[in-house]
């Protein structure tokens, strides 16, 4: 990887280009309000095809918000607007046209704490699929299967899948919630701290999941863990106070990064 | 620089310098002492100076021990990781000038009741004198955060191989001239090996140095001078 590192809002397609990676989803010149209260502020951002992008950034630097852009989430709440452009797949997805149903099951997302539905932990998978697909029993059965086992989850929960998901260990649930997600087969997956209320055991396998994941979906994940952005991801996004500070590979990011403000921040010098 | 929020890592940051600039000083004098005891056949000195290596060897584990610590304790980042890691490869560096300047005591313990051709001895004084500045100067621009400083004593460094390289022809000369001086000869050749050596270590710590401040490591090709491995001088 070789991407050249840049402070937003430019980024240097070229050098993305001649690497071999594809944009699965760029963020263009994207502004958000909550309210009168801007939030974020132009930032454009590109997110590789099968790789994993980190976001990261003090409390407050937007960098959920972004997230919870990219499936349209702060449509469940009045006041909340984006202004921009997020492309996925040559459309905008802000666009008021946007099937917000269908744009959900290709942009999965995953919580910071775990929400399983207070249901048996083979519908809590079995219920998002049939939400989507009209598949026979035996169809749903060894998509919950196929979807336990991508979790990690399977060996653990495979002779008590009638039992309640609220029944499982935190690390336990969040893996649930992964399975969940890829279990209607989305494109991309977004993370929002999905560790930080585990112990570092659940931690480490959710570490090693997003490792398996990448090789078929798109990554993005929120975390507060500078060690573990450093440690899953491929791309890391600095932001602060709403804007994209620096942008690029997180090797560079963590050992020799180009902005002042991302140094004093992975560093712990903040403020 | 801003200070870290947790003040105790500044400070242990500041004792990691404060212990390699000890460790530099030390060997500095060692290197220093070790050529006056060889020079003026003082074999006191010499057996002072072969015992004071202990005391770099011990910074050297102390340093070793404190950047690990560091390193499972505060997870260091970026210029942090580099500055730590930089003072773990300074303190082997300076471990191994430590040595050579003991090898070199050895060598005046051994040759202290010869007597000196001082023209040689001219030119391994030259040469040790250049190691010396060689090695303050890395050590003073280790401590100011200085990359050209750290440069400038990179590209110097050719000009002790190519003292060597006279001495090695000087030294090979005398001894066929007359075989009794073999023995004392021999002794020379390896303390002057000994201070090319030193030389190499300090472009070592000047190359960290580089790499401490931009973060990127120095990829030219250094100046070499030192062509002695592939010398043969014959009898005419």
């Amino acid at each position: 990887m070789n991407v050249a590192m840049v402070n937003a809002p430019q980024v240097d397609r070229v050098a993305a280009d001649r690497a071999g990676l594809r944009e699965r989803i760029s963020i263009r010149k994207l502004d958000f309000y909550y309210g009168d209260g801007r939030a974020l502020r132009a930032i454009s951002l590109p997110l590789f095809d099968r790789k994993v992008t980190a976001f990261i950034g003090p409390s407050g630097c937007g960098k959920s918000t972004l997230l919870r852009v990219l499936n349209r989430m702060y449509d469940l709440y009045p006041n909340q607007r984006a202004v921009g452009e997020v492309v996925f797949d040559g459309a905008n997805i802000l666009s008021p046209k946007q099937d917000l149903n269908l744009l959900r099951a290709r942009i999965g997302m995953v919580f910071q704490k775990p929400t399983p539905f207070p249901m048996t932990i083979y519908d809590n998978i079995a219920f998002g699929i049939r939400l989507y697909e009209r598949l026979s029993k035996s169809e749903v059965d060894s998509r919950v299967e196929e979807s336990l086992k991508r979790a990690g989850l399977w060996n653990e929960v495979k002779d008590k899948l009638q039992a309640n998901g609220l029944s499982l260990s935190g690390g336990q649930q969040q893996r649930l919630c992964i399975a969940r997600t890829v279990a209607v087969r989305p494109e991309v997956i977004l993370l929002d701290e999905p560790c930080s209320a585990l112990d570092p055991i659940s931690t480490a396998k959710i570490e090693e999941l997003i490792e398996e994941l990448k090789a078929d979906y798109t990554i993005v994940i929120v975390t507060h863990n500078m060690q573990q952005a450093a440690r899953v991801s491929e791309f890391t996004a600095f932001m602060y106070l709403g804007e994209l500070i620096e942008f690029g590979d997180t090797q560079k990011i963590f050992t020799t990064p180009n902005d002042s403000r991302t140094q004093d921040y992975i560093t712990g010098r903040f403020g | 620089m801003n200070e870290h929020t947790v003040k105790s890592f500044d400070q242990e940051l500041q004792l990691l310098d404060k212990k390699v600039a000890q460790m530099g000083g030390l060997a500095e004098r060692l290197l220093g002492n070790a050529f006056d005891a060889l020079e003026r056949r003082d074999p006191k000195l010499a057996e002072n100076t072969v015992a004071s290596d202990r005391a770099v060897d011990q910074l050297e584990r102390e340093l070793q021990d404190q950047t690990i610590q560091m390193i499972a304790r505060r997870q260091p980042m970026a210029n942090d990781l580099r500055h730590i890691m930089t003072v773990l490869k300074i303190a082997g560096d300076l471990e191994r000038i430590g040595d050579l300047a003991k090898n070199i005591a050895k060598r005046a313990l051994a040759v202290s009741g010869e007597s000196h051709p001082k023209p040689l001895m001219t030119g391994l004084k030259h040469m040790v004198e250049l190691a010396l500045r060689q090695l303050k100067d890395v050590l003073d621009a280790y401590a100011e955060l200085d990359a050209d400083k750290a440069m400038g004593v990179w590209r110097q460094d050719e000009r002790i191989d190519a003292m060597y390289n006279s001495i090695f022809r000087e030294l090979l000369t005398y001894m066929m001239e007359d075989p009794r001086n073999i023995g004392l000869c021999a002794h020379l050749l390896f303390g002057a090996k000994n201070i090319e050596r030193v030389g190499d270590h300090t472009t070592n710590i000047a190359e960290n140095v580089y790499y401490l401040v931009h973060g990127t490591t120095l990829t030219d090709d250094r100046p070499k001078g030192d062509d002695t491995s592939s010398t043969l001088i014959r009898k005419e």
